[in-house]
């Protein structure tokens, strides 16, 4: 069967199920507002304990991370991602739960090129562009004398 | 009353973050991962110009947690490294400041992939 990219376009509009925005745009809302919230109570109670507000950061960050990588491996973060969309993507969590849940799903290829390679599957093209990007700023900054 | 504040903009501002991600998923075709590197180009360029900052004093986690933020530490430590090292801080500044999230990411993606095991899929 041949069929233009403009049918196919058609048929899978006709298959998948419509996305109810007034849904799903809320539910982001909530989930990603609340990760945030908690992300800044955590920001409150190291610099509570004492941190300055740079180490205060990297920690929540890092607590973050090990939360959203724990309840990636218990299959809990998938779960709430259904219905949370982008409210479990944006936030840091979900750069942890893309990082945890390739590295699990390949594990059966092997510890290298299985877990070790698909690890990379999203941190690394998040990482590529991120750094390049900053690494052009810090040219601009430089040979504009901006710092 | 301003703890209250506080939180409300970190909710507020890390929802709308959230909202926006949302829109890209139902309205256009950009996968999770395109969406996640768009975001933090978009905190690095916002970083760089000086609109991220303001919105980091006001919503704290709500700016901070979102992938933008990473992009805006990003763009925050490459500032600092080329003031300091010159041009070699427009190289070393991004790898610095990600040095906590990514070390985590790696370390914590690694433990916990190889203790649990993938779950069916339904």
């Amino acid at each position: 069967m041949k069929i233009t990219p403009n049918e196919y376009n058609e048929m899978t509009k006709k298959a998948s199920p419509g996305t109810k925005s007034y849904k799903t745009i809320p539910m982001a809302f909530l989930i990603g507002g609340l990760i945030c919230m908690a992300g800044e109570g955590l920001l409150n109670l190291y610099q509570y304990m004492g941190m300055s507000k740079d180490a205060a950061g990297a920690v929540t960050s890092i607590t973050l991370i090990f939360v959203a990588a724990l309840l990636t491996g218990l299959d809990l973060y998938n779960t709430i991602a259904k219905y949370a969309g982008a409210g479990t993507l944006v936030p840091i969590t979900g750069f942890s739960n893309g990082v945890v849940s390739p590295a699990l799903e390949f594990k059966s290829e092997g510890y290298v090129l299985g877990l070790g390679a698909k690890l990379f599957v999203i941190a690394g093209p998040v990482i590529v562009y991120g750094i390049s990007a900053s690494i052009i700023y810090g040219i601009i900054l430089y040979l504009f004398k901006l710092y | 009353m301003e703890i209250f504040k506080e939180y409300m903009w970190a909710f507020v501002v890390g929802g709308l973050f959230c909202a926006v991600g949302q829109v890209l998923i139902d309205y256009t075709k950009l996968t999770p991962a395109r969406i996640l590197v768009a975001f933090v180009i978009a905190g690095v360029i916002l970083g760089g110009i000086g609109v991220y900052e303001p919105l980091v004093e006001l919503a704290g986690g709500g700016a901070t947690v979102p992938l933008t933020g990473f992009g805006y530490l990003l763009a925050k430590g490459v500032k600092e490294a080329v003031a300091e090292k010159g041009l070699l801080g427009a190289i070393t500044g991004g790898f610095t400041a990600a040095s906590a999230g990514l070390g985590a990411a790696v370390f914590f993606g690694l433990i916990i992939a190889l203790i649990f095991k993938q779950k069916d899929k339904v």
